[in-house]
């Protein structure tokens, strides 16, 4: 799995972060979007997922393997 | 479950049939939507597509050929008009018979009206794109924009529209903006965002009527008498969940329609987004929520609890919502209406920031801040998911936050 994220989208709602902490995290000043791992590992894929699902900006993009 | 249809194609119902697909469902989905486009997103309508700086097809939820990988009966234009539980049909405005094994009802709100004048040239709503680009079109320096309601849709366009150069006025009934969603002391700080600029937010002000001149708004007339000239006007004052289509049904509704905390409004029957008013098992009251994440997370909720009815499970988030107005954003979590106190721990017009923590009975209950680093409120939510006891949460949350 690849992770895109579009951080001009990002809306700093933060639901990714809350899902996915070791995937997504945000930046100090303004909460937008940082990518922490763009190919993460098979445990995280299920709540990569979900945050794409939930991101209110569709700001995540997958490409599945 | 073979055939689940879900009526409504916005954030509500795309996402419940992306989570009926990850979750397994091969089954026939009919995605039923009354606009005639793919699935778009609707935050934007007030900020980056009135400001044109996005064009409509920015605001696409999913590319075409994700929506085509999901396998959908799709049926874009098309309303429903009825329910029947006995038979399991939904009736569409064009005859169609749905026949369903499991319902999803995500048909969202639509927005109040004045009563009155309609199909007048200048008179404007925003909930679709249509709306929106109808409302820019009449967005430009020397024009004169009078908003009716100082809500977060009236809030923000006042603030796209004067960086448009537009001449902006916003008339609110109550004698604080945004008052009864967030309180006095968050309503007078947004008040104070809109001053700063120029932008008149006149409170404590009733309209009596919308005046025209040849099918051409004119102005608005106000209860003592007085007339604001306008080239356009925006009526936004609240919304009405798309419920008609259910009326004799034999589901409940009263302002959304009535679920439990499963999101259930019958047996094999579930609601997602605006139309829900569901019961919250975290903060023990019925809930109906116009955010934009909300409708995601319930989605997911509903896609769950309808492919395992044997073990559904509450849905009991903590509700978010951010609003952008000029240069500051406001993020909310939690629940802020009927607080028993709202405690401004942190005010600074000049920056502008503001921290507020809304407390129900003993419990912290919301958070709403401005100006201040989005990661911060973290700890807030974890507080409200928690439960926590008031005093102690504002004694530690603020430590944090400091």
């Amino acid at each position: 799995m690849k992770v895109n994220v579009d951080a001009d989208a990002c809306v700093a709602a933060g639901q990714c972060v809350l899902i996915a902490p070791e995937v997504f995290d945000q930046r100090e000043e303004d909460g937008v979007v940082v990518l922490l791992d763009e190919a993460p590992g098979q445990e995280h894929h299920d709540a990569v997922r979900e945050s794409a699902a939930v991101c209110p900006a569709a700001a995540i993009h997958l490409v599945e393997s | 479950m073979n055939r689940i249809v879900i009526v409504g194609a916005s954030a509500g119902g795309l996402s419940t049939a992306e989570a009926l697909r990850r979750a397994g469902h091969e089954g026939a989905i009919t995605l039923v939507g009354d606009e005639p486009h793919l699935p778009y997103d609707r935050p934007p309508l007030s900020k980056q597509l009135l400001s044109g700086q996005w064009e409509p097809d920015r605001l696409a939820l999913r590319r075409p050929a994700d929506i085509d990988a999901l396998g959908l009966d799709l049926r874009l234009g098309a309303s429903a008009t009825g329910l029947d539980l006995t038979e399991k049909v939904v009736t569409l405005a064009d005859g169609a018979r749905l026949p369903y094994d499991g319902l999803v009802i995500a048909t969202g709100v639509r927005p109040r009206r004045l009563p009155g004048r309609t199909g007048v040239a200048g008179l404007h709503v925003l909930r679709t794109l249509q709306d929106a680009m109808s409302l820019r079109a009449g967005l430009r320096p020397g024009r004169r924009l009078v908003i009716v309601g100082a809500g977060f849709v009236g809030a923000e366009v006042a603030a796209t529209a004067h960086g448009l150069g537009a001449e902006v006025t916003v008339l609110e009934a109550g004698p604080v903006p945004l008052a009864e969603a967030v309180g006095e002391e968050a309503g007078r700080f947004v008040a104070r965002l809109h001053d700063a600029r120029g932008v008149r937010i006149r409170t404590a002000t009733a309209v009596a009527q919308i005046l025209a001149v040849r099918d051409r708004v004119s102005g608005v007339l106000l209860a003592d008498g007085e007339v604001v000239p306008a080239d356009d006007v925006l009526v936004a004052i609240g919304s009405t969940p798309n419920t008609e289509w259910l009326s004799g049904s034999g589901l409940t509704v009263a302002d959304g329609l009535l679920c439990d905390e499963h999101c259930a409004a019958a047996p094999g029957v579930f609601a997602a987004g605006d139309v829900a008013r569901w019961h919250n098992p975290l903060f023990g009251a019925a809930m109906r929520i116009e955010h934009r994440t909300h409708a995601a997370e319930q989605a997911l909720a509903v896609a769950r609890n309808l492919l395992d009815p044997d073990r559904q499970r509450p849905f009991a988030p903590v509700p978010y919502f951010w609003s952008d107005q000029y240069d500051t954003k406001i993020q909310a979590y939690g629940q802020l209406r009927d607080h028993d106190e709202a405690l401004v721990l942190d005010a600074d017009a000049a920056r502008p920031r503001l921290l507020v923590a809304y407390r129900r009975a003993g419990r912290l209950t919301g958070v709403l801040a401005a100006g201040v680093p989005p990661k911060t409120l973290r700890a807030w939510r974890a507080l409200i998911a928690a439960g926590a006891e008031w005093s102690a949460a504002v004694a530690e949350a603020s430590q944090e936050y400091a």
